[in-house]
């Protein structure tokens, strides 16, 4: 049995697995913690003879899996990920991946599911707030606070960069932060508090949209909260609305189904009006085209 | 009239319509401009209504004020609501301010008629131009347009837009007179033909190397489900002719749900929601799963079953071709297994190369075993014919009365 230290990331456990692979080092005999410097039995004791697997490859559908896997919160994402590459590379099962219904893939599918998943999320759920502008070059600052399960700060934040190139803004979050100045996005370690409390002064006319477009007559709480997850309400300025929203509903709909029927009012006298008669008396002029 | 009072009415106004992609535009983003915005992937809603539907764009009418009459329409010209107009500038300024705050992918914009169609498409215009030209936007604009416009008009909103879209609204033309008496299917078809020859040429441009080209990657529209007579399978043969002859990227089903303002000739009911769901799966079948509308529906039984999904109701009516195996059917034949979508009948057919398929593995797949066992040969299971003959098939998947979802 050995610890070894995965690391952070993809790339820190790459390094790490690859060594491991090397020295055909079995799934079981190891245990990917952070190695404890009070534990003199943790040194490495790989061995260094095999040269059998001193290079080896895989297929590229590997790499694209585990690098979602490990932005996972689970700690067994590592060791799940080194079984499955042992047994692509030592145990020559080349095909793995494509068997999704395999135990070993069918876990890490569900994991990577839920990382791409909460990236989505991020994408959508992230609202940002104005801090400033700068008075010569009227840049704007903007800042967001986001809490996600995962590790997902460095994914998702490409997409900002490409998005809002031409603003600086920066995403806080207890799993790390990401800040763009024009130039380069930069991440920094992770807060515990939310740093941008304030409301934004568009807020205010973004919840009477979210009141607005909302049609009482078609109450389907499931559908929205199983795309828009309780959890995610409290850092979504309008979410607070939802409880009102549903509850006044049905007394809305009361009120549609009781008003009186409003007689159709004669057109108006209007050029247009009259031309679109003519029209529609007349054979059309030419055929809609087939297929 | 305040800023806030008119989002109020004009996103109110705006509500009916259902279309909701942000998807399928062609890529952009602003790293190369001095704007802000981003398309191209994956359409994204940044927030969700208890109505169920999403929030991706900022949906909105430029005014609410309407020459026209339609029924179901609140802002119809018989309707006493509360009319309003936003100006091109207010309209421009709310989508770059949600956008930068990143509430929505970009704009939904659509008007009332006034004075004429191609005024109200000038209007509608301006705004696009405006966001694209002043402000270098490249999110997401979706405009609709009136079939009455001129022909150079839809264009030049098409070449601001990444899409477009005129509302069908109901299925044919008698319903369209009792209803909406201004609107005529046949200009709607041509106008449609035009636009699909028009996003044709687009593309083939782009092919040929004119990346610079910007322009609508495509159309869609929206009808009208339960506010007139027409059966599902008039609905589904319509939405068939619009995706073979026109090339449509979505067909919306809304279902008429009640309005304040209710017209004399067109009462208010409640929303047949199920049945707008059921339309939605029977589309699904239609261009993800190689189902044709007359297997789906027929004369006969022109409607769909409230209580089973499309699918499973076909296949309970071709019991005959069941049961299939899971290990040797073709990819067409598994696409029609009902509880196998798109996804897993990809990931069958590649796993079922390497090696056999057993149940467990379905499960390991969330494939719903309950679903699919009547139907299915696997490695260790060969299911009843007995049970695949029997009434009691039906009654196994009919949803229990307390299940059904009813309107109060």
């Amino acid at each position: 049995m050995q610890s070894i230290d995965p690391g952070k990331n993809f790339q820190t456990w790459r390094q790490a697995a690859k060594k491991l692979i090397t020295a055909a080092a079995a799934p079981e005999e190891i245990i990917w913690e952070k190695p404890d410097p009070q534990n003199l039995f943790h040194t490495s004791t790989l061995r260094s003879d095999t040269a059998e697997y001193s290079t080896f490859s895989v297929p590229k559908e590997f790499p694209q899996l585990a690098k979602s896997v490990a932005c996972h919160q689970i700690e067994q994402r590592w060791a799940l990920l080194y079984r499955i590459l042992w047994r692509i590379v030592i145990g020559r099962e080349r095909h793995l991946c494509s068997i999704s219904s395999d135990p070993d893939i069918a876990k890490a599918h569900l994991l990577a599911k839920s990382v791409r998943r909460e990236i989505h999320k991020m994408h959508a759920f992230v609202r940002f707030k104005l801090v400033d502008t700068d008075p010569e070059t009227s840049r704007e600052r903007y800042a967001a606070w986001f809490e996600p399960d995962h590790h997902i700060v460095e994914a998702a934040t490409p997409f900002f960069r490409k998005r809002f190139a031409n603003m600086d803004w920066s995403i806080f979050t207890p799993k790390g932060c990401a800040h763009w100045d024009g130039k380069t996005l930069r991440f920094s370690e992770g807060i515990p508090e939310n740093p941008v409390e304030d409301p934004d002064a568009l807020e205010a006319i973004w919840r009477t949209y979210y009141r607005s477009i909302f049609n009482p007559a078609r109450l389907k709480v499931k559908a929205m909260t199983t795309e828009m997850p309780k959890r995610y309400w409290k850092n979504l300025p309008e979410a607070d609305l939802i409880q009102e929203l549903i509850s006044e509903s049905t007394t809305r709909v009361t009120h549609m189904m009781q008003e009186p029927l409003r007689p159709a009012k004669p057109a108006p006298k209007n050029k247009y009006l009259e031309s679109l008669r003519q029209m529609s008396e007349a054979p059309p002029p030419e055929e809609p085209p087939s297929i | 009239m305040e800023l806030n009072k008119k989002l109020e009415i004009l996103a109110d106004a705006a509500k009916y319509d259902a279309s909701c992609a942000s998807s399928g535009a062609q890529r952009s983003d602003s790293r190369s401009g001095k704007g802000v915005g981003s398309t191209g992937g994956a359409g994204i809603c940044h927030s969700y209504a208890p109505d169920g539907r999403c929030i991706s764009l900022l949906k909105l009418l430029l005014t609410n004020s309407c020459i026209y009459d339609c029924h179901y329409c609140i802002n119809r010209r018989s309707s006493n609501v509360r009319r309003a107009f936003f100006t091109a500038d207010e309209v421009v300024k709310l989508t770059l301010d949600f956008y930068k705050r990143n509430y929505i992918e970009g704009l939904f914009l659509s008007s009332g008629i006034i004075r004429n169609a191609d005024y109200t498409m000038e209007q509608v215009i301006a705004v696009a131009k405006t966001l694209r030209e002043t402000h270098d936007f490249r999110g997401y604009i979706h405009l609709k347009t009136i079939p009455e416009a001129s022909p150079e008009l839809i264009e030049e909103a098409a070449r601001y837009a990444d899409r477009i879209s005129i509302n069908m609204e109901l299925p044919t033309q008698k319903s369209l007179d009792l209803l909406a008496p201004e609107k005529n299917m046949a200009r709607t078809k041509i106008a449609m033909g035009r636009i699909r020859q028009r996003l044709d040429d687009a593309r083939a441009q782009k092919k040929d190397g004119n990346r610079k080209l910007r322009h609508a990657t495509g159309q869609s529209t929206q009808v009208i489900v339960g506010a007139d007579e027409s059966t599902d399978a008039d609905f589904l043969a319509g939405s068939d002719e619009l995706y073979n002859s026109y090339k449509l990227k979505r067909v919306y089903y809304s279902a008429f749900s009640p309005i304040p303002e209710p017209s004399s000739i067109l009462p208010l009911k409640a929303p047949p929601l199920i049945r707008e769901h059921r339309l939605y799966q029977a589309d699904w079948l239609m261009r993800f799963y190689g189902f044709k509308t007359q297997e789906i529906l027929s004369p006969e039984q022109p409607f769909l079953d409230l209580e089973l999904d499309p699918k499973l109701a076909w296949a309970l009516r071709n019991r005959h071709d069941f049961p299939v195996n899971l290990q040797t059917a073709p990819k067409e034949t598994l696409l029609r297994v009902p509880g196998l979508g798109v996804r897993n009948v990809a990931r069958i057919i590649q796993i079922r190369r390497h090696t056999k398929i057993r149940l467990a593995d379905l499960s390991r797949l969330r494939v719903s075993l309950s679903k699919v066992m009547p139907f299915l040969i696997t490695a260790d299971h060969n299911p009843s014919t007995l049970l695949l003959d029997s009434d009691r098939l039906r009654a196994k998947f009919a949803p229990k009365p307390q299940q059904l979802e009813l309107f109060t």
